[in-house]
């Protein structure tokens, strides 16, 4: 058997998978937000879906959001996780600890951590009653919305939750198999911490934290059931919004839906490509 | 560098006492809730305990056991189809180089970077065409979308430290395909089955809107049970079905934690994205 051949039939199943699912799913999409549809003959594709999309405010507001709770997820647990994976690296009490936890907090769903959030941050929740014992609340309502807030601080907090474990696990792996050598040859040449951090280890360990934190971006740009607990209910998170649309008893409703679905992927992908562009240019100059 | 001073080592201790906090922190009000009669503001702890949630958790009435078992039985056979169709794709790019490799790559780790939402409601229209919508079946098929990249990801990692020269002596010295594979390639690449199949498995258990979209609320999954009591603002029983919910895969980490030490090649397979 030729390599070609083996190399065609190994990939064969995965391929068919994602092409009938995966593409399957977008195509068929987009033929809908099209209002493209011959089975049931609709045979004159049309933007109208698109139209009334990018002519609705809600959806700006949504958009703009999403982006919000995406970005300073993304940002705020990518740095907390090269923190915390430095810490990890050393010997210290309760790292075995850390360790475990780290590993315990990636097998617990999403949907968990955002219930979890949701009973902690609320304004009847173990913060504001603390904040009572305390005396520095009289009333639920006195403590500062953190969730269902305009802010999204509830979502990002849950995120935060989530994501530091995931992107510290993966550097952690990263920076055990580099060792310290590297670093230790340019401290001995008189580069003090700092300098030994941003421009020996930080473009060794780059490319993981990269795939990992666009993972960690489009999930969280993407995601449903935590913005579903956690979130305001106006503006909605983009993917909140499109499943209303979709769920809506109005059947009309639905190419919008499709066309907002094609938007998320689109802007996802146009968000990952500004981000790594970004973020190379800065890490590696 | 042993030459730390003490600040920085007291300022690390610290700091892994707030993470140590920190990551535990949100699940202990769910346990709590789980045994708590009547907790109200502004009380810290519940004035009254008891076990009527995990009862009616745990009677038949509530369907908290079925849902169980058939969570479990969708992200395993999820876990099983992924490790068919993912090993082999794995070895593939793991050890071939080709025209289009690079293509291929990114079309199977493109489910990882578009969100499941945008290509969850195309798969629902194709499903309604092919009758698997609303069906245990399709919500197995839909979940190979999430699961198959990690699959794919870490069996490519181990396969691009394998040596298949090894298969072909065992080959010339007269064993079948069979027992070569039996004996020579299935223990080489067992780390990478067993991590990539608790990734698989991972990702299906915590699938919701996928569940939610293509078993049109007939699959019943523990996440979808979870979500509506917890939108229904019944703490305690939220507090108990989340503490099941969580409790296999922690089992399961206990079971594997000896496969999942950052010497394992297979988690730092995600740098080569």
């Amino acid at each position: 058997m030729s390599d070609r051949l083996k190399i065609f039939l190994l990939l064969a199943p995965a391929l068919t998978a994602i092409i009938v699912l995966f593409m399957g799913g977008l195509g068929i999409g987009l033929a809908r937000s099209l209002n493209y549809m011959p089975v049931i003959g609709l045979v004159d594709p049309n933007f109208d879906a698109y139209v009334t999309v990018f002519t609705s405010q809600e959806f700006y507001l949504s958009f703009l959001l999403t982006l919000h709770i995406s970005v300073t997820s993304t940002v705020l647990s990518s740095i907390l996780a090269i923190g915390a994976a430095l810490l990890l690296r050393r010997q210290f009490i309760g790292r075995a600890i850390i360790n475990f936890l780290f590993q315990l907090n990636l097998t617990v769903p999403h949907l968990v951590g955002a219930i979890g959030i949701l009973y902690l941050f609320s304004q009847s929740g173990s913060f504001a009653r603390l904040a009572a014992e305390w005396g520095m609340i009289s009333r639920p309502g006195d403590f500062p919305a953190l969730v269902f807030d305009p802010y999204a601080i509830g979502i990002i907090l849950q995120y935060v939750w989530k994501e530091v474990p995931f992107i510290g696990v993966i550097l952690l792996a990263n920076m055990q198999a580099l060792g310290e050598d590297y670093e230790s040859v340019a401290r001995s040449l008189g580069a003090n911490r700092w300098q030994a951090f941003r421009h020996v280890l930080l473009p060794l360990i780059f490319p993981g934290l990269l795939s990992a934190s666009v993972m960690v971006f489009a999930f969280t740009f993407g995601a449903y059931e935590i913005p579903a607990i956690l979130g305001p209910n106006y503006p909605a998170a983009l993917p909140v919004l499109a499943y209303r649309k979709y769920t809506d008893v109005d059947l009309e409703a639905r190419p919008e839906a499709m066309a907002m679905a094609i938007v998320i992927a689109l802007l996802s992908a146009l968000m990952i490509f500004l981000y790594v562009r970004i973020s190379r240019r800065n890490i590696r100059s | 560098m042993q030459n730390d001073s003490p600040w920085l080592r007291a300022f690390r201790g610290l700091a892994g006492a707030v993470l140590i906090v920190w990551l535990v922190l949100p699940l202990i009000p769910l346990a709590i809730w789980s045994f708590a009669r009547g907790w109200f503001f502004p009380d810290i702890l519940p004035k009254q305990w008891t076990l009527s949630a995990w009862e009616y958790a745990l009677s038949d009435r509530a369907g908290v056991i079925d849902s169980l078992g058939l969570t479990i039985g969708i992200s395993l056979a999820a876990t099983v189809l992924s490790i068919l169709v993912g090993v082999p794709a794995g070895r593939a790019l793991g050890l071939y180089k080709f025209r289009g490799k690079e293509l291929i790559e990114l079309l199977i780790l493109a489910p990882t970077i578009v969100p499941g939402i945008a290509v969850a409601l195309g798969i629902h229209s194709v499903f309604i065409t092919l009758g698997l919508n609303n069906t245990v079946g399709g919500v197995v098929l839909v979940h190979l979308v999430p699961t198959l990249p990690y699959m794919v990801l870490v069996m490519s990692g181990i396969f691009a430290n394998y040596d298949p020269a090894f298969e072909s002596q065992a080959r010339s010295l007269g064993a079948s395909w069979l027992k070569t594979f039996w004996y020579v390639t299935f223990p080489a690449i067992l780390p990478g089955i067993i991590v990539g199949g608790l990734f698989a498995f991972l990702v299906s258990w915590s699938q919701y809107i996928l569940t939610l979209l293509i078993g049109g609320g007939r699959v019943v999954t523990l996440p979808l049970l979870l979500f509506n009591f917890a939108t229904s603002g019944r703490n305690d029983i939220t507090g108990a079905i989340g503490i099941v919910y969580i409790l296999p895969g922690i089992i399961i980490l206990i079971l594997t934690a000896r496969h999942l030490s950052g010497r394992n090649g297979a988690v730092g397979g995600f740098g080569r994205i």
